[in-house]
C-alpha cells in the first residue's frame, strides 16, 4: 500500500480506505411506501464517520459456523422438499471486480408455497415438513458461493392494499471489514410482482434494483435434475494499487 | 483490473430475520465464564416510543489491549488477548424489544490523526421498516478518554448522551431510540 492511496500521519498508522457508496446505492431509510419506515428510520441526519480501526477491521468468521449441509437445502431433513429444485450460485465481489474470499453468506427463504418456517408467518399457505429455508455458505478463493434449494414463493404481506412480495431469497454478507457487511435480497428475473413492491423499488436508481435481481443461467443448470440463477454480489470497493492486487491474488 | 462495480443495494431483513440470522453463541462475544465479563442490556425503541421486537443489534469491538486479530489492522493481526474472545456480537430482540451482549472492554484505539479513540463498541441496528442498517456506537461511562474521542467530539454535545452506556446490575445499558425524542446518534459509514 502506497501513500497516495491510503492515509499516512503522525503516529504512522496507514489504514486502506473504503469508497464510500453512491448517495443512490441503498434506498433511503424513510420510504413512505414501506409503511413501517414511518416509525423506524431515523429523522436526524446521519453524522460523517470517518473510517478508523473499527470500521476497516470486521469479524472474519469462518469454517466453524458451517454444517456439512448448509449449502443445500433440499438435503437437510430425511425426504425432499416440494418444490422446483434451484441452484443459486455467483460470486462475492468489491467495488473493483476484486472477489472477497472465505466470506460467511448467510441465507434464508419461503418454501416454494410462499411460508417462513417461523412463528409469526401464519398466512393459509402450507408449510414443508421438509423445508427450513435457511442456508450458510463460504465463498471460496474466487468469491464463489452455491447453495441448492428451492424456488420460494410470493407471499401476501399487509403493506397496502392486496401487496404481495415478489419471490425473493434473504442474503446477509460480511465481507472483510465492517464497512462491508450487507443484508439484502435477492430477485427472480421478470417477476410480474415488481410494479407494486415497495421494498424493491425503495431503491430508486433502476440500474440498481437490476442488481439485486438474479440471472437465470442456462449454462449453469444440471440437466434433469436443477435449474440455475447466477446472483453476483457486490460490496464496497477499496481504494488500492496494482502491487496489492498482486499480493491478494491468491 | 480497475472494473468499477456498482454496490448490491442493500434491503430490510424483514420480520423473518431470526430463521437466517439466529446463532445459539451470537450474544457471546467472549465465552461464558470469561474473567472481567459484562452484559450489555439494553432495548430498542421506535418512534412512537414502541419496543422493537424484530430488530437484530450487532457489535464488534477491539479486545482490551485495544488491538484487532484482522489483517488490515496496520499494527499487524494478533491473537486476541482473552481467549475465545470473537470480537463480534449478535443478538436479536425479544418480544420486549431487549437485547443482550456478554463482553469485556475494549482498549482505547490510536487515531490516524494522532488522537486516541476512547474504548467502544460499534453496533449495527437491523430490523423490519430499516431499509439499510444503521450504525451507532457505545461509550463507557466515566472513561477519561472520552473527552479527547474524535468520534464524541464531532457530535453535537446535547446528543452525544445517546452513545454513552449507562450503569447495569450486571454491566451497562444501552438503549437505542431508532427515531423521536433522544433519538440515538447514527453514523454515515
Ligand atoms: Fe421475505
Amino acid at each position: 500500500m502506497t501513500q497516495d492511496t491510503a492515509d499516512q500521519t503522525g503516529n504512522g498508522l496507514v489504514l486502506p480506505r473504503y469508497r464510500r457508496d453512491d448517495v443512490d446505492a441503498h434506498p433511503p431509510l424513510l420510504s413512505p411506501g414501506y409503511k413501517s419506515t414511518a416509525v423506524r428510520a431515523p429523522r436526524q441526519p446521519l453524522i460523517y464517520l470517518p473510517h478508523r480501526l473499527t470500521e476497516i477491521t470486521g469479524p472474519l468468521l469462518g469454517e466453524g459456523r458451517l454444517g456439512e449441509l448448509d449449502h443445500d437445502l433440499t438435503r437437510q431433513h430425511d425426504g425432499e422438499p416440494q418444490g422446483q429444485r434451484i441452484i443459486v450460485h455467483g460470486r462475492v465481489l468489491d467495488g473493483d471486480g476484486r472477489p472477497v474470499p472465505h466470506t460467511l453468506v448467510e441465507i434464508w427463504q419461503t418454501n416454494a408455497a410462499g411460508r417462513y418456517r417461523h412463528a409469526v408467518d401464519n398466512w393459509p399457505a402450507p408449510l414443508d415438513p421438509n423445508f427450513d429455508g435457511v442456508g450458510r455458505a463460504l465463498t471460496d478463493e474466487r468469491g464463489h458461493y452455491r447453495f441448492v434449494t428451492v424456488q420460494p414463493g410470493a407471499y401476501p404481506w399487509k403493506n397496502h392494499d392486496n401487496a404481495w412480495r415478489p419471490a425473493h431469497i434473504h442474503f446477509s454478507l460480511f465481507g472483510r471489514a465492517f464497512t462491508q457487511r450487507l443484508v439484502t435480497q435477492m430477485y427472480f428475473p421478470g417477476d410480474p410482482l415488481f410494479f407494486q413492491d415497495p421494498i424493491f423499488n425503495s431503491v430508486r436508481d433502476p440500474k440498481a434494483r437490476e442488481r439485486m435481481i438474479a440471472r437465470y443461467d442456462h449454462a449453469g443448470t444440471v440437466p434433469e435434475w436443477a435449474l440455475a440463477y447466477e446472483f453476483d454480489i457486490v460490496l464496497r470497493g477499496r481504494e488500492s494499487t496494482p502491487f496489492e492486487d498482486e499480493d491478494d491474488d491468491e | 483490473m480497475s472494473e468499477r462495480l456498482g454496490v448490491t443495494p442493500a434491503q430490510t431483513v424483514g420480520p423473518f430475520l431470526h430463521l437466517g440470522l439466529r446463532w445459539p453463541d451470537g450474544p457471546y462475544v467472549v465465552p461464558e465464564g470469561t474473567p472481567g465479563a459484562f452484559w450489555i442490556r439494553g432495548q430498542v425503541f421506535d418512534g412512537a416510543g414502541a419496543p422493537v421486537v424484530d430488530a437484530l443489534v450487532e457489535s464488534w469491538q477491539a479486545d482490551p489491549d485495544g488491538r484487532f486479530d484482522h489483517p488490515d489492522d496496520p499494527r499487524g493481526a494478533r491473537p486476541p488477548a482473552v481467549p475465545g474472545f470473537r470480537g463480534f456480537g449478535r443478538s436479536e430482540t425479544d418480544a420486549h424489544g431487549r437485547y443482550a451482549l456478554l463482553t469485556v472492554k475494549p482498549g482505547p484505539l490510536p487515531d490516524p490523526d494522532g488522537a486516541i479513540e476512547a474504548p467502544h463498541l460499534t453496533l449495527s441496528v437491523f430490523a423490519r421498516g430499516l431499509l439499510h442498517r444503521v450504525v451507532t456506537r457505545l461509550y463507557f461511562p466515566h472513561d477519561p478518554a472520552n473527552a479527547g474521542d474524535p468520534v464524541l467530539r464531532s457530535v453535537d454535545a446535547e446528543r452525544r448522551g445517546t452513545l454513552l452506556a449507562g450503569p447495569a446490575p450486571d454491566g451497562f445499558r444501552f438503549d437505542i431510540r431508532l427515531q423521536g425524542e433522544n433519538e440515538t446518534v447514527f453514523f454515515a459509514v
